[in-house]
């Protein structure tokens, strides 16, 4: 299981005030499993970036920590309400229930919006497993480190309920449907995995020793 | 041989996603024997987006698939996502870091601009900061937001600007912070979105990392019929391949209809390639696009094409003879339709504007559609020029083939509303105050180039993505019209 998040929302750098870290991100463990366990949210196909964080709170700014807090309390706020009746951010809340986002085709197309990414990991979401995804979307979750974007070519989406219990390991590429006690597989993470393990392309570089620390 | 894709009889309805997104195997054309090279070393064939990235690399030739480092001609940022890539800049390259090169940086506030909201007003502040802690030299700056043309470094949407300040040349590569920065491959360079992070890494390093896109080509050929549009084409080539349909590809325009068209009408195709998945579109260079970029930069460039012997993933061919207006029903930019089939649906509300359908020339057509028509439109009809000189040409160009009228006076006598200060604007909803933003659930024909639910605004908004002539006659019918009822 992954440690507890550490959720420091911005370490004071001795010497460097601005220069502040935002620790909010997936950040696992070296020798920790890449094994999340929760409640899983469902989505459907083509979930697009303005359903996942819909333009007017574009004007929050994810490397300042109060507004990317904020931008967390919106995840998702733009999916259809007579489709998902059931928030994946409670009203008045600022974190998720749900740490497993379930998507179907094309999840986080249109917009390169980085908020996208990040406004699901600021929400407490750990791990995304979808049929496929939008390039910029995938790759913006990768360089920021904000969750794990995972590939199965189940359609989980109409298998899963919002709510039920599932533990996604993507290190023996398994899904395991607590209330029904199914499994289903998923593709290898990959390179992407180590580089969202560190934190995102910057940490994971620079404890490759590819650039000096900053 | 090539897939001959004619216009059918309408497709599905009401579909909301595309369950397959398999491309069905087309052969690529036949690569013919290769004699070995008289200087001993053979190159490979490539497409001109493979070219332009191995050139831009330390591979002397690259391959689909292919992970390779790039060096970067211009980045660009806006208002939205400027701020956040400046600050992971300063985050991971320090306090004291300079960007790689200050000239190479573009810097265009656009998105959130007109509002009184304070977070988009302070974000503005901040490109400023940066700007001049950087020495960034092309930051287009607004001050005065109660009169846009008191600025006289303001120019409007991003990709419009980019090209029409001379930032687009062939053969370059271009990343920006906005998914739509694909619309500069209609010069015949690699240019491509990215979030923050990869933004932050470039202006520290100049480069990027990122996969070869394999290309799918699209030929259309043919004369262009007088009531059909760019934006017609590639609705109809993102709803014949859907959403996903190029992700991860390159998708290269070729053929006899878009080597007739203007840089404004190739810019609207290669815009939407984004809305396909795709990673990036590409038109070859040619006279119409040595004139524009000479006309507005001294900079050298140096064309590249597609060998004859490349190979493509997939192959598409149309007769634009034979293609309808169409439009893409809500809510999805491959949910295709022809324009006539949906003239049962009432409208209220036409919006003509941003980087896809707010250029010179998307105006012109929908003046031309006005002045032939000499009525009224039914519905509210929002204009919103993409920069300060698609506003001045609307004040002041000669619409060909109007008596000498501007847009400006057909949109006026057409009962329009007023043009509007130049920006992204209710493109993508925005702020509450955002002129034309959709707060009430209405049924909108737009130029614009996303209609997922929420887009304009409000979540139950319906919005109908069609060209300039479509919507213009939509305006004067009060349902969704096939622009042919006014020709």
């Amino acid at each position: 299981m992954l440690a507890a998040q550490k959720r420091a929302v911005f370490v004071q750098r001795p010497g460097r005030q601005t220069c502040v870290r935002v620790c909010a991100k997936v950040s696992k463990k070296d020798g920790e499993p890449r094994v999340v366990r929760g409640k899983c949210f469902v989505t459907k196909d083509n979930i697009d970036t303005d359903q996942i964080i819909p333009a007017e709170y574009l004007t929050l700014v994810p490397s300042k920590p109060d507004e990317y807090e904020k931008l967390g309390s919106y995840a998702l706020i733009g999916l259809p309400d007579d489709t998902y009746t059931t928030r994946y951010v409670k009203e008045g809340e600022m974190k998720t229930e749900y740490p497993i986002i379930i998507g179907g085709q094309n999840f986080g197309c249109g917009s390169s919006r980085e908020h996208a990414p990040v406004a699901l990991g600021a929400a407490g979401a750990k791990v995304c497993v979808a049929e496929s995804y939008a390039r910029i979307f995938f790759r913006n979750c990768i360089a920021t480190g904000e969750l794990y974007p995972c590939e199965t070519t189940v359609r989980l989406c109409d298998e899963l309920k919002t709510g039920s219990e599932v533990t996604v390991d993507m290190d023996a590429n398994v899904l395991t449907d607590h209330s029904t006690g199914k499994t289903y597989n998923l593709q290898e993470i990959g390179e992407a995995g180590p580089v969202i393990d560190a934190g995102g392309i910057f940490e994971y570089a620079r404890r490759q020793g590819m650039i000096k620390t900053a | 041989m090539s897939l001959q894709a004619t216009m059918n009889a309408p497709c599905a309805t009401g579909r909301v996603a595309r369950r397959s997104v398999k491309v069905s195997a087309i052969s690529a054309p036949p690569t013919p024997a290769r004699a070995p090279s008289s200087t001993g070393s053979v190159k490979r064939a490539m497409t001109m987006t493979e070219k332009i990235l191995a050139n831009h690399s330390d591979n002397s030739a690259v391959k689909p698939g292919d992970n390779i480092w790039t060096k970067v001609d211009k980045l660009m940022t806006h208002d939205v996502c400027g701020p956040g890539t400046f600050g992971i800049f300063q985050k991971e390259f320090g306090p004291n870091a300079k960007v790689w090169d200050n000239e190479r940086v573009v810097i265009i506030p656009d998105h959130y601009i007109f509002t009184s909201d304070a977070r988009a007003n302070r974000n503005v502040d901040i490109l400023r900061e940066v700007a001049g802690k950087y020495n960034i030299k092309y930051f287009y700056d607004i001050t005065d937001r109660s009169n846009f043309k008191a600025n006289p470094d303001y120019k409007g949407v991003c990709h419009v600007a980019l090209a029409q300040e001379g930032h687009c040349k062939p053969g370059e590569v271009l990343f920006g912070t906005d998914s739509h920065t694909c619309n500069a491959g209609a010069f015949g360079q690699f240019a491509t979105g990215v979030g923050n992070t990869d933004a932050g890494f470039i202006l520290g390093t100049g480069k990027l990392l990122i996969k070869v896109p394999p290309t799918m080509r699209f030929i259309m050929d043919g004369e262009m019929p007088e009531y059909l549009l760019a934006k017609d084409l590639i609705l109809q080539i993102i709803g014949e391949i859907s959403v996903a349909g190029a992700t991860y590809k390159a998708m290269e325009f070729a053929g006899s209809a878009i080597e007739g068209m203007n840089m404004d009408e190739r810019m609207t195709i290669c815009n939407m390639v984004v809305e396909a998945g795709g990673k990036n579109g590409v038109i070859a260079p040619d006279q119409t696009t040595f004139d524009y970029v000479k006309a507005r930069t001294q900079e050298a460039f140096e064309p590249v094409y597609s060998d004859g012997a490349a190979s493509y993933i997939a192959d598409y061919k149309w007769d634009v003879s034979k293609l309808e207006p169409l439009v893409a029903a809500p809510h999805s930019p491959d949910n295709r339709k022809t324009a006539r089939e949906c003239s049962d649906v009432k409208i209220d509300r036409v919006y003509i504007g941003s980087c896809t359908g707010g250029k010179t020339e998307d105006f012109i057509s929908a003046a031309k559609l006005f002045y032939r028509a000499k009525r009224q439109v039914k519905v509210p009809t929002y204009l919103v020029p993409a920069t300060q000189k698609v506003w001045a040409d609307v004040y002041t160009m000669p619409v060909p083939g109007c008596d000498g009228k501007t847009a400006a006076e057909i949109f006026e006598e057409s009962g329009c509303i007023t043009p509007a200060a130049p920006s992204c604007a209710a493109c993508l909803g925005g702020p509450r105050d955002t002129f034309a933003r959709m707060n009430e659930p209405e049924v909108c024909v737009s130029t614009t180039n996303r209609n997922f639910p929420g887009r304009m605004g409000h979540k139950e908004g319906q919005i109908y993505l069609a060209s300039p002539y479509t919507a213009a006659a939509s305006a004067l019918k009060g349902f969704v019209c096939d622009p042919r009822e006014y020709m």
